[in-house]
């Protein structure tokens, strides 16, 4: 395998230019790298939401392999459904080819709405891939909350107000539901650390079975930092340790990238616009509670990891 | 040809045996489970081909059919009430995107109050999804119609469902004609699709985003399809009677020759009202019945045909509707005859609610409520047959 | 002159879209905001970083070597130049050469 950017440099983009994503979009960049990874001979399922609407308004079309949407919280149903055909007709010699099957979906579509489906697929043993952008937030119909958004965050529907710092809640750890489905493959990802992300993508495609794969994908319309800051927003999501990489293979966990340089998630937090309400008056004892919950997540990791757990 | 004793249930799970689609994603829901389950136990004995996926829900179940088809594959599920009404978004995706389907739907009642039984409010919510509907009226029909509709619906690029009334049919052991698994699978023919996910040669985008620009032209494509599925049922109809002997059009004219009263009625209270239309008739009545199997595409030209010289009709909803005037097929029964030079006297009679037993004794009380009129008496424009005061 | 929009009956069934990659004739390079990337292939290593970091596919490649920007379709987020390793992208007046 190994993920050589000169030799992918070669292929084609299956992810064509022309899309109306923003200027900057870190899910753009998401599903860019997982295509690549995978190759021509690849059928995508998507759930509703900004990567779907920016790259398929008819008649334009952003995507260069066999593509179905159908509705918001379905990806991983509708996919369920083209594996049972793609399984149906091999078994029947209509087709030949070996083709790997990838359900995406946003934060919104996966954490929320689409978990069920997903739960459902995963159970079920379905031979795909799910991967989920995670922007953590409904980016696309004007940055609400979801699941996925991380305590204090601001959004449109937990905003920062005079009297509530932004989402009082915790976001659900999506990877670890995913891993306590007993699947043989589950694992985070980020689009800024590309090489340990399509190693993920590829790894996970030879793989049979079901797989999911989280990949972190800053929003700069919805953080509220500078747009050519995406990757960097990124890489100090995973040197704070909020955003670990690693992967849970036939339920052992590895942590693929420890950070050398492990920064306050302050740091991180400070560069984007969401959290600036944390930096105002008693605010900041948020930013303590965000930091404690990431030291803790991050133990337990190595614990687990420590253990061969 | 084979006769065997089959609820409509058992029946519909024999057809979709026959038929042995690449994909069946069901989800189990009274009183449309049997056929979940028993179609799960050909699949355990190798009965079939089919890919079996058991979702965990009918959305998911509606959802992974309609990926399957579009990836190529035959598929078919079975679903009632409840199910059928989670499946309600996934149901006006399927028709847009113009994938043959077929569900083998038991006709249900909608919650609340829950009730598992029989009224024909689970269909008609879907009247307006782009999907075919068929109602049977026995076992036979159930049966019958279920092969028809996977060749109608991969002729005419439209998703079908097949209702059979909940318990009244679906539990109700009854003698039917079976077909040998070859004839259904030289009727039905080779599978018909109108694009190819898989083929990953010519990758296609399916479900996009259309702005105001484009939608518009879409939906009136997917309409032009409704309207011409009409001819592709007869034609399929046709073929099935020339093949098979037993006669099927999208509505049936019972006894109607020289009907001056009628009733129109849809499902197994039709084989109820034959009974009654026979006793009045051995009465020297000149009365008739419309069934109704075809309810979309609506049979708008056949019904005005059949109806043209009644003078006093009765139209029966098992379903209220919930207007506040009127039940759905009162209604569409009326928007039809509006057009027709002479317009009969046209009575709503919402009946049956939640397995609300219809007796013979009741359909006659229709009919002597029309003889009423006839003899200058003033009738409810709409009212309800059977209900407690 | 636009191209004159399609009837409805000459649209594909199921509203499905058969020319893959047909976004390729939606031009997104007129959302830039008056700034550009120009690169000093000098300084340029050919670590393809830029590329695979462009949300837009808007780094020309050929034969692993970075060729320039496809001014057609980059946006001017300038992710290039925040991420190129040796600073050879800078972001220039829309104007400059």
């Amino acid at each position: 395998m190994g993920i050589n950017l000169k030799e992918l440099s070669k292929q084609e983009d299956l992810f064509a230019s022309g899309h109306r994503a923003c200027a900057g979009c870190g899910p753009a960049v998401a599903v860019r790298q997982a295509l690549l990874a995978s190759g021509k001979d690849t059928v995508v399922s998507f759930a509703t939401g900004c990567m779907e609407v920016v790259s398929t308004i008819f008649p334009y079309t952003a995507w260069e392999v066999p593509y179905i949407h159908s509705l918001f919280e379905n990806s991983a149903a509708t996919m369920s459904g083209v594996e049972a055909a793609y399984r149906a007709l091999k078994k029947k010699g209509k087709v030949k080819k070996d083709i790997n099957l990838i359900a995406f979906g946003g934060d919104g579509g996966t954490y929320d709405i689409g978990l069920q489906a997903l739960s459902g697929a995963m159970e079920r043993g379905h031979n795909m891939l799910y991967i989920c952008y995670d922007n953590q937030a409904y980016m696309n119909t004007g940055i609400q909350r979801s699941g996925a958004t991380p305590h204090g965050a601001s959004t449109t529907t937990s905003p920062s107000g005079k009297v509530i710092p932004g989402k009082t809640q915790w976001r659900k750890d999506l990877t670890e539901i995913m891993a306590a489905h007993n699947i043989p493959y589950a694992a985070q990802a980020c689009i800024s650390e590309w090489r340990d992300y399509m190693t993920k993508v590829q790894k996970a495609l030879s793989i049979e079975g079901p797989k999911f794969i989280v990949v972190f994908a800053p929003c700069q319309l919805g953080w509220y930092y500078k747009k050519e800051d995406t990757m960097k927003i990124a890489d100090m999501a995973v040197k704070s340790r909020f955003w670990p990489l690693y992967e849970v293979e036939n339920g052992v966990h590895k942590i693929t990238k420890d950070p050398k340089k492990v920064i306050p998630v302050e740091e991180w937090l400070k560069l984007q616009g969401r959290f600036r309400h944390l930096f105002k008056g008693n605010n900041k004892k948020v930013i303590e509670e965000i930091q404690e919950e990431v030291d803790a997540r991050w133990e337990k990791l190595k614990k687990l990891e420590e253990a061969g757990i | 040809m084979k006769v065997a004793a089959k609820t409509a249930n058992e029946a519909m799970a024999e057809a979709m045996r026959q038929i042995n689609p690449d994909v069946v994603a069901a989800y189990p829901i009274t009183p449309s489970t049997e056929i979940v389950q028993i179609f799960s136990q050909f699949v355990a004995d190798g009965l079939v081909d089919t890919e079996f996926v058991p979702v965990e829900s009918e959305h998911s179940a509606a959802s992974a059919c309609t990926g399957a088809a579009a990836a190529g594959a035959r598929v078919m599920t079975a679903t009632a009430s409840q199910g059928l009404a989670l499946m309600n978004e996934v149901l006006f995706v399927t028709a847009g995107l113009r994938l043959p389907m077929v569900i083998c739907e038991i006709a249900r009642t909608l919650s609340a109050p829950i009730n598992i039984h029989c009224d024909h409010s689970d269909t008609m919510d879907q009247r307006d999804t782009g999907w075919m509907q068929f109602y049977a009226e026995d076992s036979q029909e159930a049966y019958d119609l279920v092969i028809q509709a996977m060749k109608i619906s991969e002729e005419a690029f439209l998703p079908a469902m097949v209702s059979a009334d909940a318990f009244i049919l679906s539990h109700s052991l009854q003698r039917i004609d079976m077909l040998e698994d070859k004839e259904v699978q030289s009727f039905i023919g080779k599978h018909k699709t109108p694009f190819n996910l898989l083929d990953t040669d010519n990758p296609i985008t399916v479900g996009p985003l259309d702005l105001q620009d484009y939608y518009f032209e879409h939906k009136r494509s997917e309409a032009e399809a409704m309207r011409e599925a009409g001819k592709v049922i007869k034609k399929v109809f046709k073929d099935f009677g020339g093949k098979f002997k037993r006669k099927y059009d999208l509505i049936e004219e019972y006894k109607m020759k020289d009907a001056k009263k009628a009733i129109v009625i849809m499902g197994s209270t039709a084989g109820t009202a034959k009974e009654v239309v026979d006793n009045l008739r051995a009465d020297g009545e000149k009365v008739g019945m419309v069934k109704i199997c075809v309810f979309r595409p609506w049979p708008t030209e056949e019904i005005n045909k059949a109806l043209k010289n009644v003078d006093y009709l009765a139209v029966m909803d098992r379903a209220e509707g919930m207007s506040g005037f009127g039940a759905p097929l009162f209604t569409e029964i009326r928007s039809s005859l509006y057009d027709g030079e002479k317009k009969p006297d046209t009575y709503g009679y919402v009946y049956g609610l939640g397995g609300r037993d219809v007796k013979t004794g009741d359909i006659k009380e229709v009919f002597d409520d029309l003889k009423k009129v006839e003899n200058g008496k003033k009738l409810a424009r709409n009212s309800y047959l059977g209900v407690r005061e | 002159m636009a191209k004159k929009k399609e009837g409805w009956k000459e649209l594909p069934i199921g509203a499905i879209i058969i020319e893959p990659g047909s976004s390729k004739k939606f031009k997104t390079g007129d959302w830039r905001e008056g700034k550009k990337p120009s690169v000093d292939k000098g300084k340029c290593t050919n670590c393809m970083i830029c590329w695979i970091s462009c949300p837009d596919s808007a780094i020309k490649v050929k034969d692993g070597k970075m060729i320039g920007f496809d001014l057609d379709y980059c946006k001017g987020c300038g992710i290039c130049a925040a991420q190129c390793p040796v600073k050879a992208i800078e972001m220039i007046d829309e104007e400059e050469e």
